[in-house]
């Protein structure tokens, strides 16, 4: 325990911020960095990608649905390497590690946004649709002005999920390379050496209070909008955390 | 190496599966106990892995753990694939605490009165949970059952990080040597997908043989 | 057969559900407990079968306390018929499988003697043809019909039926009335919580009024539905009426 404190105290700084200012961002500062990012930059993207799945035009549905299933089959470990080296052949130039893994978080996120954006609609009572067409307004106004503002109230707990499980996936960053928690940990261990466990064992600490707090906001948000949808037969997608 | 790299991936997914569905349903059946103990414990076990990387506990188990042990298993181990063992404890392990939620999911659908109805007929309570509950909760524990599988099959991948030759790892390590990116990627990231869907595939087949008939 | 001993029963904080209740089941009586909703007489009968516990009181069952220490729970249960409002049937299992779950697994019967008496009792309550058909392929009024079939199949000496046509639509209500009529024909010891009228008064040997707890009248059916004593039989025999 007191050499735990120890290493902390040393090493916070580390851990937290990277070398900066001094260096690049690094550390837990890094992940939140990539995680919201990756996140706002995920959240419009996937929203698109949900309704082309749902679109009853096919030139959009397909191709959504052929994304997602390949986002869900494939490993994030493998899409990283696929971003790292086909990025940089595509655009003309080199891409940083923190760009490859920010494209790489976003696409991936997308496609899960995509799903849960498909459950919070699908879950609305199909009245909704309905009426909202009986009153003459067309797919579109429909979908954004009806659907939309409604599945996206329901999302919120799901979108916290989410959130925890792009926390998770930035420390995929070590593989390469890239200044996240998980690698200045283990620059940590490597100039330690003989501590592996106390390192490791803060690692899961940090990760665990932070990932922890927000899944329990996320369950409180659930309890929260099913409490005040109450009297609408609506399903609220389930915060999973993945 | 590409060969050696699937089969280890296909071991790795097979041992990290059953331990998960055996700690998933032994954490199940101990939070359905009265014990408040082994609630806690139940909780705090589930909490804890499905808040904190996979990748991190990984490197907890082969980097930290592997230090605390006996010096005797230590050497053991580094004898015999330590890497590999330690990669299907990390990840059987971890999953087995989303199996356990799944289960728990399962159960708690299940009516009180369908454990009444039972327990009216004289049948014990284990017999009760063995022949009328468990049935029932797993068949509607099955899609997410399903789809955890194929996360902890994706999840196998992580173990590149510690250098268990698996498919990823054997993918970087022809790219590096042959220079044959684009091949290698291919194929290595359509059996992963082929994998995936033939898993989700075979879900859906035991969704069908399995429901409960109805009108 | 069940005797009832100054039976008591709160719930949760402090709520009394049963109140210092007396009565007598003979063997071969059928018992029909009627009474306003919340009177207690679901919670009466499922105290027999120990579904319900009691803080005061004893119930006897065959002269045995049903709550000594060396009482066989399961063992116990099975002596006892119980069927409930909403069936209760198994869905993965098919009838046939649900009448020989109890036999197979608490008395121990073997698996082919088990089928050969589960077909037994379906034909007895008129479901032959349905023996390999889920529950969900069912009616409701065979569905009651298979869980009657169900309790029977262990051979109790006596039934406890919760309301068993409460949840059927009105035209299924007369083919599972049928079955029991015919168990009590057959002089099968029962209780039956119900509000059908014209059964209490076909095949009741005696009518137990519940109210708020209470058991306040025990007489014949004859005596019952025409000449009630207390206000309050007086006045739901009258609510019950005016339909």
């Amino acid at each position: 325990m007191q050499e735990i404190f120890s290493i902390l105290s040393d090493n916070w700084i580390l851990l937290l911020v990277g070398q900066y200012p001094k260096g690049p961002l690094g550390g837990l500062a890094m992940t939140l960095v990539l995680s919201i990012l990756g996140l706002l930059l995920a959240f419009p993207l996937g929203v698109l990608l949900g309704l082309a799945r749902l679109s009853p035009i096919t030139w959009l549905s397909a191709p959504s649905i052929a994304l997602i299933y390949i986002v869900r089959g494939v490993p994030l470990v493998m899409f990283i390497f696929w971003v790292y080296f086909f990025l940089p052949a595509l655009i003309g130039r080199t891409v940083s590690g923190f760009a490859t893994m920010l494209v790489t978080l976003v696409v991936y996120q997308a496609a899960y946004i995509a799903e849960i954006v498909r459950a919070g609609i699908e879950g609305l009572p199909k009245g909704q649709h309905e009426a909202s067409r009986a009153l003459g307004l067309n797919y579109t106004q429909t979908t954004f002005k009806v659907i939309l503002p409604q599945a996206l109230y329901n999302m919120v707990p799901a979108m916290v999920s989410q959130f925890v499980s792009t926390i998770k996936e930035t420390s995929l960053g070590y593989v390469i390379s890239v200044n996240e928690l998980t690698f200045a940990a283990s620059q940590v261990n490597n100039s330690l050496l003989t501590k592996p466990f106390q390192v490791f064992i803060i690692l899961a600490g940090i990760y665990f209070l932070l990932c922890f707090s927000l899944t329990q906001l996320a369950r409180h948000l659930e309890l929260e909008i099913t409490k005040k949808r109450a009297g609408i037969n609506s399903l609220i997608p389930k915060a999973i955390t993945s | 190496m590409i060969i050696d790299g699937v089969l280890i991936m296909f071991w790795l997914t097979l041992l990290a599966w059953t331990l998960a569905m055996l700690v998933g349903v032994l954490l199940a059946l101990m939070r359905m106990t009265n014990n408040r103990v082994a609630k806690i414990f139940v909780a705090s076990y589930v909490e804890y892995h499905q808040n904190v990387p996979m990748l991190v506990q990984i490197f907890l188990w082969y980097f930290g753990v592997a230090t605390l042990l006996p010096v005797q298993l230590q050497h053991w181990l580094n004898a015999n694939q330590s890497e590999f063992i330690f990669a299907f404890i990390a990840v059987g392990l971890a999953m087995g605490a989303y199996i356990s939620e799944d289960i728990r999911g399962g159960i708690r659908s299940i009516p009180k009165s369908q454990f009444e109805a039972a327990r009216a007929l004289g049948l014990s309570y284990i017999k009760t949970s063995r022949l009328v509950v468990l049935p029932q909760a797993l068949r509607i524990a099955l899609p997410t059952l399903v789809s955890h599988s194929v996360l902890l099959f994706k999840n196998t991948s992580l173990a590149m990080t510690i250098g268990v030759a698996e498919l990823t790892y054997a993918t970087r390590e022809i790219e590096s040597q042959s220079f044959r990116t684009i091949e290698v990627y291919f194929f290595s990231t359509a059996t992963y997908l082929v994998i995936s869907m033939l898993i989700m595939a075979f879900g859906q087949f035991l969704e069908h043989h399995l429901r409960i008939h109805s009108r | 057969m069940i005797v009832f001993h100054e039976v008591d029963k709160w719930y949760k904080p402090d709520f009394h559900a049963l109140k210092n209740i007396h009565g007598v089941v003979q063997k071969g009586e059928v018992i029909v407990v009627c009474g306003p909703s919340g009177s207690g007489k679901s919670t009466l009968i499922r105290t027999v079968n120990r579904l319900e516990e009691i803080q005061g009181g004893k119930i006897e069952l065959d002269g045995q306390d049903i709550y000594s220490p060396n009482l066989d729970i399961n063992k116990f249960r099975s002596s006892i018929g119980f069927v409930f409002q909403s069936f209760n049937l198994f869905p993965h299992l098919s009838a046939a499988e649900n009448i020989m779950l109890a036999p197979t697994n608490v008395q121990g019967m073997s698996k082919v003697t088990a089928r050969q008496r589960a077909l037994e009792m379906l034909d007895r309550v008129g479901l032959a043809s349905k023996a390999d058909s889920y529950p969900g392929q069912l009616s409701g009024g065979q569905q009651q019909r298979v869980a009657i079939a169900r309790a029977l199949v262990l051979a109790p000496p006596v039934m406890l039926f919760d309301e068993p046509t409460s949840a059927l639509d009105p035209e299924l209500i007369g083919e599972v009335l049928q079955v029991i009529k015919s168990l009590a024909r057959d002089g099968m010891t029962m209780m039956c919580v119900t509000h059908e009228m014209n059964f209490a008064r076909e095949v009741a040997d005696k009518v137990w009024f519940l109210d708020a707890g209470q058991l306040i009248e025990s007489s014949t059916p004859d005596n019952f539905f025409n000449h009630a004593q207390s206000e309050r039989a007086q006045k739901f025999l009258a609510d019950l009426r005016s339909h």
